[in-house]
């Protein structure tokens, strides 16, 4: 049955109905909503909700919830996942199942509580410190929000990763119809790892410290070993109308769904153009985005940042193709008129 | 000789709020919110309808700085 | 005819952001008169915090800088250390100094760092739309306590003044209010004292306000000051914690007898 909700609420309820019953979060604007809700919604189905001190201990709070056994998760927005950055690393470390949602707003520093894609980087390439990568998960709609949160915990525990749901204030305050579809229970491997009292076997350690460095290396070397799998087995992407297109527009969250319009609006002036949406920014789909450019004759990257994006982008093509940029900053949107407009001048400096 | 100058308060309606709490700490109840008025906030200004003791307490507990008290200063008395 | 009461040189006359009958304005106003007449407006560096008070720079006329939530206070060491003629103050929130920021104020009053810190206490956390603060009374309703504040879930409200007070180096350390006229006039002395001491190189100084929000307590701006006075006080006690200079004087007065 579907019904109106903002995107901060879905995807809290989301998180609720994939049986996370763990969630630790410290207000910012614009992800207030999310605490807010699960404040009234966790005593409700007898989950644990802390208004935590601050974001870092909210992501430590995680960590030993986590430890535990339990489907824990926090939320925040820029500056705060900022915070949780050696949090993470530690999640990473220790290899603990975790989701972490980001409701990016402008930035860098206090920045603004307009949407923003300004932290690609940081939930891509790392953040916090050491050798490990987080599953990013990029919705463009609140329905969309609500099946990857759900998909984000059951990732979390295939793998015994951290996986960040990338959303934006944009994504997290607008109302949408959203339908909470039973789900096929996901084939997870057992929980051996956590800690619950000896009960008689031998004691468990939960910890990412190994003095002896080829130990550390070998550490290392599993968890790298994990995130080939990940890369192998969990890509995912959106290619519409990408075929016979001239131009594709490279887009993520809520710049594809302008990017779509603008698409439609250039198909009817009998332009041929396709959107090419990334869903995990990590791991990247390189393999089909590089090849989906290679079949046109350019892309145009739109992003709400100084272009993070862009860069993966550009690795995926190699100069194959030129890569031409749109962005807005400071909590901006590019509207589908402005994408369009620089689609037009793309076309008519011939690529 | 000085003439008996009542005190009186005057009120920067453009900043004014309409919050109240200059009408609830006067103990004369000099000041009302102004029914027939609505300054460049959308709200009904204080204003002040006489019978001021220059107690002050409206211009300590204003937060947005809008009145001033005006009172005779008393004459020093000569040694 | 004179006035009694002329606007602030420290403070811009303008209109704030603050919700109609905020404490916030009252703070901000006097904090303004203190640096007039102590002449110090020109030397003076504020550090603001995340919250509602952030944009505080706008009104009050002095060097500002922007703290990030919760660590003004080491930013304003780093600042008064580099510049000790300077008066420096941080102005925090409940959801700045005592919940995110517990570290950074409790280290920076032990180290006696000589800045003021002007703590202003609504028991809730206004910018972000009412969840509860450290401060947040038991019982009290908020965004994140729907059924209001439980001891078993949510913990006591965390006395600031009393928690400092367990320190050696802080010099000065008052709970005052501004919830009726009276109250605002023994603030206005305590803000006062507070910078004067900075003045005089003592060392740390303290006052915590116990003050009101209107919008999240769904009060009017004389309710909420009511309110204020009679659920805040019992469990924030007004009065004085420590004052080195007064001790020291009644020592030395002591003394000379």
């Amino acid at each position: 049955m579907k019904q109106l909700m903002t995107g901060n609420e879905a995807m809290a309820e989301a998180a609720i109905q994939a049986g996370c019953r763990f969630y630790f979060g410290y207000p910012i604007t614009p992800q207030n909503e999310f605490t807010a809700y699960m404040a009234r919604r966790m005593p409700e189905v007898g989950g644990t909700f802390i208004q935590s001190e601050s974001e870092i201990a909210a992501i430590n709070m995680v960590m030993g919830a986590a430890a535990t056994g339990q489907r824990a998760m926090t939320s925040s927005s820029s500056p705060g996942i900022s915070l949780k950055q050696e949090g993470i690393s530690y999640l990473a470390g220790d290899q603990l199942p975790a989701v972490i949602v980001n409701v990016v707003r402008g930035g860098p520093g206090l920045g603004n509580i307009g949407p923003s894609q300004c932290d690609y980087f940081q939930a891509t390439k790392g953040g916090g410190h050491g050798d490990y990568h987080c599953i990013v998960l990029a919705p463009s709609t609140v329905q969309e929000g609500t099946e990857l949160v759900q998909d984000a915990f059951d990732l979390a525990d295939k793998y015994r990763n951290p996986v960040i749901l990338l959303s934006d204030g944009r994504l997290g305050q607008m109302m949408e119809p959203v339908d909470f579809k039973p789900r096929k229970s996901a084939n997870l491997p057992p929980k051996d790892y956590i800690l619950e009292g000896k009960k008689g076997r031998s004691r468990r350690i939960i910890c990412s410290l190994f003095l002896s460095e080829p130990v550390l290396e070998e550490w290392n070397k599993k968890i790298q070993a994990k995130l080939a799998k990940i890369v192998e087995a969990e890509v995912r992407y959106e290619a519409k109308m990408v075929e016979d297109a001239d131009v594709i527009l490279v887009a993520y969250g809520t710049c594809a769904r302008n990017s779509k319009e603008a698409m439609r609006e250039l198909r009817s002036r009998g332009r041929k153009v396709g959107v090419f949406r990334p869903i995990t920014p990590w791991p990247f789909p390189y393999d089909a985005l590089g090849k989906a450019v290679r079949k046109a004759k350019a892309a145009l990257v739109v992003e709400m940042s100084a272009g993070q994006m862009i860069e993966d982008v550009n690795l995926a093509v190699k100069d194959a193709r030129p890569v031409h940029f749109y962005g807005r900053m400071g909590g901006l949107v590019p509207s589908a008129s402005e994408i369009v407009q620089q689609v037009e001048k793309i076309f008519t400096q011939k690529m | 000789m000085s003439q008996n100058k009542m005190p009186y308060i005057d009120i920067v309606v453009d900043r004014c709020k309409g919050c109240e709490l200059c009408v609830s700490v006067c103990p004369k109840k000099c000041i009302e919110l102004d029914a027939n008025s609505v300054n460049v906030k959308g709200v009904n200004p204080a204003k002040y309808v006489g019978g001021c003791i220059a107690c002050g307490s409206c211009v300590l507990v204003c937060p947005d700085v809008c009145i001033e008290l005006y009172k005779e200063e008393k004459a020093k008395k000569s040694a | 005819m004179q006035t009694t009461k002329s606007h602030p040189k420290s403070l811009f006359p303008v209109s704030t952001h603050y919700c109609g009958g905020c404490g916030h304005g009252i703070v901000h106003k006097l904090i303004a008169e203190t640096l007039d007449e102590l002449g110090v407006q020109d030397s003076t560096i504020a550090v603001a915090p995340v919250g509602c008070a952030v944009l505080l720079y706008n009104y009050i006329d002095v060097d500002c800088i922007e703290a990030a939530h919760g660590r003004a206070p080491a930013t304003a060491t780093g600042i008064k250390r580099s510049r000790p003629d300077c008066i420096v103050f941080t102005y925090q929130g409940d959801g700045d100094l005592a919940a995110i920021g517990t570290a950074e104020i409790i280290h920076a009053a032990n180290r006696g760092e000589n800045f003021t810190t002007i703590f202003v206490n609504n028991a809730i956390y206004g910018m972000t739309g009412g969840q509860m603060a450290p401060t947040t009374l038991v019982g009290q309703k908020t965004e994140t306590t729907p059924s209001g504040r439980t001891v078993k879930n949510e913990g006591y409200p965390i006395r600031v003044c009393e928690m400092i007070n367990t320190l050696e180096a802080p010099y000065y350390i008052e709970r005052v209010s501004i919830n009726t006229p009276a109250k605002i006039r023994k603030a206005k002395k305590a803000i006062l004292k507070a910078f004067t001491y900075q003045k005089e190189g003592r060392g740390f100084t303290f006052v915590e306000v116990v003050s009101t929000c209107p919008t999240n307590w769904g009060l009017t701006p004389p309710d909420a000051m009511k309110w204020s006075a009679d659920n805040m006080e019992p469990v924030f006690p007004l009065g004085l914690f420590r004052d080195k200079g007064a001790e020291k004087e009644q020592t030395e007065s002591g003394e000379k007898k």
